[in-house]
């Protein structure tokens, strides 16, 4: 063997070629392979059956409401931003059946579902969507109760993460600071190097597993050169976001704005579609569907995912705790940028711009969130004159 | 509006830690031991559980997921004696699809339980204080334990003070039992209607008006509310001004639920989960969403 | 004499009030007994008193032909009753019927109102205690119209 030992932590690169060996060294170690391929005009998630479902060649465009699917100049394997899919389908199925309840009598029996674990390898991962993960950790693994499926598909998961080659317009993952550099939380990450005629990877190992899998392909150590370059991209992109959110006291910022005007505005545009909570990395809510045979004999107990922008996800009898669109959005964007802080310890967007892009009606929360914090401080600086005008009054 | 989540802030001491030896998503099955009718919508269901030797331990304030076969899934707060372990008991008022199906179980039927999830009410706060119990309608349900419990070991408090309004004579709940508090010398008991007939010798008015009828010492009195949340909205406001300090109010907060555990989100009220931080809270820290609109 | 006096110095609605307004008012103050079941006093008639309740209970009760008498408010110890003898027509909006043996002290409303038009600083203090006591009625009385316990569905 001529293959050089790596270990974690180090660097080495690989040809873009023996990419297709690193697809194979996970299928063989048993991993059902995850990663983007097109389908139906965008780039999805999905299990790939080869190296050839991999978008070579292709990006997006992506604006408020929209998104495109476009040649690029070169081949490569990563020249793309997010599309809809996250990776939280996989380890938070949008639909998992519970339980099975059978009927005998005026008495019942409920079976357990005997969830399998599938050993899922995730190609592509970027940098905002490892944050996405360690945010839905912290929901699903770290309180009282934790989540059995969840947990043990998250921790037998391998991990490729992919360094971002490019920013998306709708991308502020710098703004949330959760990329674009790839800093933990990965097995193997990868720069995609394109320059001139070479096209290589710059790989880093982020666990043993990670080093275990790329001793079984070839590759070389890193020179500094190569370090340099992927640097360089990235640093690129960082400077090329589409958007900006500025958070500083964000959290103070929304709770301060429960009855700004701003939200009236938005609830006249915003569809209630709720396409911004199943395309967002981190949302989490679930309902809960019995779903009985026509005997009446057999019931099944789903879990499905959910959304706060329906009407029946806050009822109680009676009728419904947010009946309106306003406060239906201004729940959303309150959890997800304030509430959230203070429920597990860091905010609960990442940046990814998935809502802004796949929103029908273009509503851009990063803009959202500029008005209320413009029109705030109108409304603060006018009541600091008001109260100087008190104070002047008593004298 | 300061806001800080700090549980200790929300309900010191009363959260309940118990790490699940089991899958929280998967009911115990319970049996009706006995249906008791309490009023002509209110239910009272006596439960014990299908496997022997399974004891019930809860804290006052817990609820449980109830599941009905066919028709899912409902949180019920438990209304039975925390001191007794074996039997569960739920009073149920039937104002959904299926609180509405539980009208139809029978002795010997079966039904699914989780639970129990959720903190108590501050019963061990309290201990050195005069007790301030204020209920509304069914809202007397989730306190009827913190009765049990107080009166279990009734040395340890001041004064008891038990005020309960509801709608009607007809509406009032565990009637007898409530007879017989009344005639205790170390409890006071007020019971109030918002409307009655000629028949009806007791109070009409609502329950806040039975606030300055009681006696007990504001700044030594922990007072547990539970009712309809406009109720305990006035009520609250009702024992400020009589020199309850808002840290000293209790509540107990209801919004939908589907997993108990603090996955679904729907129980979502700022920056808790009713389910797993409440549902009980302290009223200064619950105040300010208390008068958000539809938050 | 003594006693009225007493009373209704330590009554809360009277509390802080001048001494000389108290003499005032105890002079038109005198001690009355409702028997169970008897009217204090029925809607539509001249309302020329008001009531301390030193003890007992009283109903405020509306009669509907359809639907029998319907109490609205239950009035006990310590609680003062009726203020139509403040306000103009000076007629009674309710019946009054006392459910248990009731003493409470009457107060002529008629001359107190003569001592208020000559004397408006004790008109103010009145005037602001049946304040006190009509916000408290009315926010008692919007909270019974929520109907809070009822199932709206």
């Amino acid at each position: 063997m001529t293959k050089l030992t790596i270990n974690l932590g180090d660097k080495a690169t690989i040809k873009s070629s023996d990419i297709i060996l690193l697809f194979n060294a996970l299928r063989s170690a048993g991993y059902s392979v995850i990663g983007p391929t097109i389908r139906e005009g965008t780039i999805v998630y999905e299990e790939l059956t080869s190296i050839d479902d991999l978008p070579v060649g292709w990006t997006d465009e992506q604006e408020g409401g929209s998104y495109r699917l476009k040649k690029r100049s070169d081949n490569a394997f990563f020249g793309y931003n997010v599309g809809p899919h996250s990776w939280k389908k996989f380890l938070f199925p949008p639909s998992l059946r519970l339980w099975n309840a059978r009927k005998n009598g005026n008495n019942f029996q409920i079976l357990p579902e005997n969830n399998d674990t599938p050993k899922f390898a995730f190609i592509g991962v970027r940098a905002c969507e490892l944050h996405a993960m360690a945010v839905q950790d912290k929901v699903f693994m770290n309180g009282t109760y934790i989540d059995p499926v969840y947990k043990s598909r998250r921790e037998h998961a391998f991990i490729v993460a992919v360094n971002c080659g490019q920013a998306g317009n709708t991308c502020f993952c710098t703004s949330m600071k959760t990329g674009p550099k790839v800093t933990s939380g990965y097995d193997l990450s990868l720069t995609e190097i394109i320059q001139d005629e070479i096209h290589y990877f710059l790989v880093e190992v982020g666990s043993e597993i990670g080093a275990e899998i790329l001793n079984q392909i070839p590759h070389e150590s890193a020179e500094n050169k190569d370090i340099e370059s992927a640097d360089r991209i990235v640093e690129e992109t960082a400077k090329n976001m589409g958007r900006t959110l500025d958070t500083n006291n964000l959290k103070e910022l929304l709770y301060n704005n429960y009855d700004n005007p701003r939200w009236d505005d938005v609830a006249n545009r915003c569809l209630s579609c709720s396409n911004c909570t199943m395309v967002c990395p981190t949302c989490f809510c679930t309902t809960v569907e019995d779903v009985t045979d026509l005997k009446g004999e057999n019931s099944e107990r789903w879990r499905k995912w959910d959304s706060c922008f329906t009407v029946d996800f806050s009822y109680i009898h009676g009728g419904s705790i947010r009946s309106t669109v306003r406060s239906r959005y201004r729940q959303w964007l309150t959890h997800k940028l304030a509430t959230w802080i203070d429920q597990f310890g860091s905010s609960g967007c990442v940046g990814c711009g998935r809502c802004i892009t796949w929103c029908p009606v273009a509503i851009d929360l990063t803009e959202e969130v500029s008005i209320i914090r413009l029109s705030n401080n109108n409304s603060e600086s006018l009541s600091s004159d008001k109260s100087d005008f008190r104070e002047k009054h008593n004298h | 509006m300061a806001h800080t989540l700090d549980n200790e802030f929300i309900n010191p001491n009363s959260q309940i830690k118990s790490p699940p030896d089991k899958d929280p998503m998967l009911p115990c099955l319970f049996s009706v031991e006995q249906v008791k009718k309490e009023t002509h919508d209110t239910f009272t269901f006596y439960l014990s559980p299908c496997e022997n030797k399974i004891s019930f331990p809860f804290q006052p304030g817990q609820f449980n997921m109830l599941y009905i076969f066919g028709n899912g899934e409902v949180p019920i707060s438990i209304s039975g004696n925390p001191s007794d372990e074996d039997r569960l008991v739920h009073t149920v008022r039937l104002v959904g699809p299926v609180t509405r199906a539980m009208k139809n179980l029978k002795r010997g039927d079966v039904l699914g339980v989780r639970g129990p999830f959720g903190n108590s009410w501050p019963v061990y706060e309290a201990i050195g204080n005069d007790v301030i119990v204020v209920a509304g309608g069914i809202g007397l349900a989730p306190l009827r334990p913190v009765l049990y419990k107080l009166l279990s070991q009734r040395d340890k408090y001041g004064k008891i003070v038990l005020l309960y309004g509801t709608r009607t004579p007809e509406d009032i709940l565990f009637k007898r039992e409530l007879e017989q508090l009344r005639s205790r010398f170390d409890l006071e008991v007020h019971v109030t209607v918002d409307r009655a007939q000629q028949s009806w010798k007791g109070n009409v008015g609502v329950v806040t008006r039975l606030i300055h009828k009681a006696t007990f010492d504001p700044l030594n009195s922990i007072a547990v509310v539970c009712g309809p949340e406009v109720m305990m909205r006035f009520t609250a406001l009702e024992l400020e001004k009589h020199g309850v300090p808002s840290d000293r109010i209790y509540i107990s907060m209801e919004r939908n639920m589907k997993c108990a555990i603090g996955f679904c989100g729907h129980c979502q009220l700022g920056q808790t989960f009713i389910c797993k931080d409440g549902p009980v809270f302290r009223y200064d820290f619950m105040h300010t969403y208390l008068t958000k609109r539809e938050i | 004499m003594e006693n009225l006096e007493k009373i209704l110095a330590e009554h809360p609605f009277l509390q802080g009030l001048e001494s000389h307004y108290l003499d005032l008012i105890v002079g038109c103050a005198s001690n009355v007994k409702f028997d169970a079941g008897q009217f204090i006093f029925h809607e539509g008639e001249e309302a020329n008193q008001f009531y301390v309740i030193r003890n007992g209970k009283v109903a405020l009760e509306i009669f509907s032909p359809e639907r029998g008498a319907i109490e609205i408010d239950t009035l006990e110890e310590g609680d003062v009753l009726g203020w139509s003898w403040l306000i103009p027509p000076y007629h009674w909006r309710f019946d009054a019927r006392a459910v248990e043996l009731t003493r409470a002290i009457a107060l002529d409303g008629k001359c107190l109102r003569n001592k208020c038009e000559e004397d408006h600083d004790l008109g103010y203090q009145l005037l602001k205690r049946f304040a006190h006591i009509i916000e408290q009625r009315l926010q008692s009385t919007r909270l019974q119209l929520l109907d809070v316990y009822g199932t709206h569905s």
